[in-house]
């Protein structure tokens, strides 16, 4: 019973944010509607028995990625009249994408009535391992059947940081940056020095 | 509780609804009275420090200060500025309000005396620091106002840059535990160290990583040192600048209720939570949950200590500690600890 | 940098001091007094709330000369002045502006007879700006309220005069 409340609340809720998302007029409320399609989207898997992918969701996408987009379309200037002046040159193209959107859903529907693709291989490893939970049957799949895949996901992700690094840093001369270790490294004895000068003769430095 | 229902002659389904229900009035409730009466002690602590007195004229020793003040906050206006966005503004208090409530769903208050004993409770409790940025952001955003909005770009900045470093600290924690399950990571640092003391913090190699955990939740709530969301010599009062009546008092127990949450998960990750300091069987004769109750306390102790003494970072050295100083460390500390793990074999 | 400032930055040693001293201050005794119960000692010179002082038998002292009325830089103080029934010089009207006055002590500086002076009393809030503005009536009556402490204020001071 609890179940399916909790089931009908999650999908109305995230159905109902993600219409908003595309509805709202205000960019902010559209990103905000988003975080909480999100949420409500993690509830769902919650609901499914995949709670580590639930939380993952949360924590990259909500906690991390929508911040960004939050943080971008606070900063931008919207102007909003601009923005619909292009709704009649680019309606067109808007069909178009719906109409794929739509014929892949109705596809994908069929495909789905036909009977689902069999994910598993004949010998059966894909199978989550009785008695184990979410977590240890990701880590298991993870770091044995998919190690390459992993790993090189892995590296993809440290290039893409590298080559961001590579294409915003750059070293300028004649600033006078703040090092840190060499102001710690000072010590009172070697930054003042105390003398007793003769009357009329100055101090050199 | 839910058999307790069950006797009293109701299907398991509502039995467990009113368990949970009763499960989370008596963790929220004391949680809103510790809250009132921790402002105190902060404000007796730091005035202590400073050799004041602090506040000491409402009720015995000046015990019924917060509930004074929190009476007059709640007798004033709400005032929602004329330029601000109304519903986000008065929004926003209540996520930040709620968040702060949530985490300490899956914090264990004795051996199983926990709301949702979930196998992913540290996941859990990322997840929803991790939200916790948008009842600032939203703050800053609604208040439509110069300095909020300083301040909540900020504070999310802050946020994200220490919960990174949380995290790996939390994976050492998780690798040597074994498990993300929090009673059962209790559990894993019963005799840890020499078969006696309990606690993962007395492990040479975790000891670095607490401290850092320590300095990241002062980073993560926003205390001081790292207080300068609200740093009242640049930014006027931070994102709640606008904000005033309940929803400022929102925010106020909010504030506070995430700060005794880290001193809970200081506790519990890394001192033992419920355990006694030392596996000794005359110790058990305490209450776990009297353990665990005086370890938040000494940490709160320890928060408004530094509080009392170390002066505000700047924005730049904050960022630094974060990105450049933390998170290698933490990062390397993952390497060491799972090759030490691996190396003992600790996983067979 | 040196292994010792290696090590003592990698320990967190200043840190640790720092915490250390302020440990030791919070088991201090407190330097700050319990206000409303306790007082400090004040000056015999303290320059506080106004009062009109009276002669022993009841007279009030004050001449109505207007010098404080002259002296007042805030120009905080009004006198009207006429003819009592026994025909002596009397005020009919002494006014305070208490929201004006700068408490330099000039007006009892001025004063020939020691009438006005500024008494030890410093707890006179009011919750309207309306109570502030003193009157005759409140002043002597300040006066009568005060009169034991300013005397003994008045003598403490007079060798230094």
């Amino acid at each position: 019973m609890i179940q399916t409340i909790a089931f009908y609340l999650f999908a109305v809720l995230t159905i109902a944010s993600a219409a908003a998302t595309i509805l709202s007029r205000n960019p902010v409320h559209s990103v905000l509607f988003l975080i909480l399609a999100f949420f409500n989207a993690a509830g769902l898997m919650v609901l499914t028995g995949a709670e580590f992918i639930a939380m993952l969701l949360v924590i990259v996408y909500v906690g991390a990625v929508a911040v960004l987009f939050l943080f971008v379309v606070m900063m931008l200037d919207i102007d909003f009249a601009e923005l619909r002046a292009g709704f009649v040159k680019n309606f067109p193209l808007g069909m178009l994408v719906a109409v794929v959107l739509l014929a892949e859903m109705v596809l994908g529907i069929g495909a789905y009535k036909a009977g689902a693709l069999d994910l598993g291989t004949p010998d059966g490893t894909a199978a989550t391992p009785a008695g184990a939970s979410n977590v240890e049957a990701i880590g298991g799949l993870m770091y044995s059947r998919y190690l390459f895949l992993f790993e090189a996901a892995g590296l993809i992700l440290l290039v893409a940081m590298v080559g961001a690094i590579v294409l915003t840093h750059r070293q300028r001369s004649g600033t006078r940056g703040q090092k840190i270790s060499k102001q710690n490294a000072r010590r009172p004895d070697e930054a003042t020095v105390n003398v007793k000068p003769e009357v009329g003769k100055g101090v050199s430095l | 509780m839910t058999g307790f229902f069950q006797n009293l002659g109701m299907s398991y389904e509502w039995a467990w609804f009113v368990s949970t229900i009763c499960g989370i009035l008596l963790i929220a409730l004391p949680l809103m009275l510790a809250v009132a009466m921790i402002i105190y002690v902060d404000r007796k602590i730091w005035a202590s420090m400073a050799l004041r007195r602090g506040p000491n004229v409402v009720g015995p020793f000046g015990l019924l200060q917060s509930f004074a003040d929190g009476l007059k906050v709640f007798l004033q206006e709400t005032i929602v500025p004329s330029a601000a966005n109304k519903g986000l503004f008065l929004i926003a208090p209540i996520v930040t309000f709620t968040l702060a409530l949530l985490s300490w769903a899956v914090i264990p208050f004795n051996s199983g005396a926990i709301l949702a004993d979930i196998n992913i409770g540290l996941l859990y409790i990322l997840a929803i620091s991790s939200l916790g940025v948008y009842g600032t952001i939203m703050a800053g955003w609604a208040s439509n106002s110069k300095y909020p909005f300083f301040s909540a770009m900020r504070a999310s900045a802050q946020m994200i840059s220490y919960e990174v470093s949380i995290g790996f600290i939390l994976i050492c924690v998780v690798l040597w535990a074994g498990t993300f399950n929090i009673n059962d990571i209790v559990w894993a640092q019963k005799g840890h160290v020499f078969g006696i003391i309990n606690g993962f913090v007395a492990n040479p190699l975790l000891f670095p990583m607490w401290v850092m955990f320590l300095i990241s939740s002062l980073a993560e709530t926003q205390r001081a040192p790292f207080d300068l969301t609200e740093a009242e010599s640049e930014l006027v009062a931070g994102y709640q600048t606008e904000y005033s009546s309940m929803a400022f008092a929102a925010y106020w127990l909010g504030e506070y209720a995430n700060v005794l949450l880290m001193c809970a998960l200081n506790a519990t990750l890394f001192w033992g939570g419920w355990l006694p300091p030392l596996d000794i069987p005359v110790l058990y004769l305490v209450p776990g949950f009297v353990w665990f109750l005086l370890k938040v306390f000494f940490f709160f102790f320890v928060f408004s200590w530094i509080k009392a003494t170390v002066p505000r970072y700047r924005y730049d050295q904050l960022m630094r500690l974060g990105w450049k100083v933390f998170l290698p460390v933490s990062l390397l500390f993952v390497v060491i600890v799972s090759g030490y793990l691996m190396a003992t074999g600790h996983f067979q | 940098m040196t292994v010792g400032q290696l090590i003592k930055s990698f320990t967190l040693w200043e840190f640790v001091k720092a915490h250390w001293l302020t440990l030791k201050y919070f088991f201090k005794p407190k330097a700050t007094i319990n206000y409303p119960f306790e007082k400090n000692p004040l000056s015999p010179r303290f320059r506080g709330e106004h009062a009109l002082r009276r002669y022993p038998n009841g007279e009030e002292r004050c001449i109505a000369c207007k010098l404080c009325e002259a002296i007042c830089p805030a120009q905080a103080i009004t006198i009207e002045a006429a003819p009592r029934d026994d025909g002596s010089r009397r005020t009919t009207r002494y006014d305070i502006d208490m929201t004006k006055c700068i408490y330099c002590g000039f007006c009892q500086e001025a004063c020939p007879v020691d009438a006005i002076v500024e008494g030890p009393n410093l707890e006179y809030a009011t919750e309207t700006r309306e109570e502030l503005l003193y009157d005759k009536a409140k002043l002597l009556a300040n006066g009568d309220k005060w009169e034991r402490a300013i005397a003994a204020n008045l003598e403490a001071d007079a060798p230094y005069r």
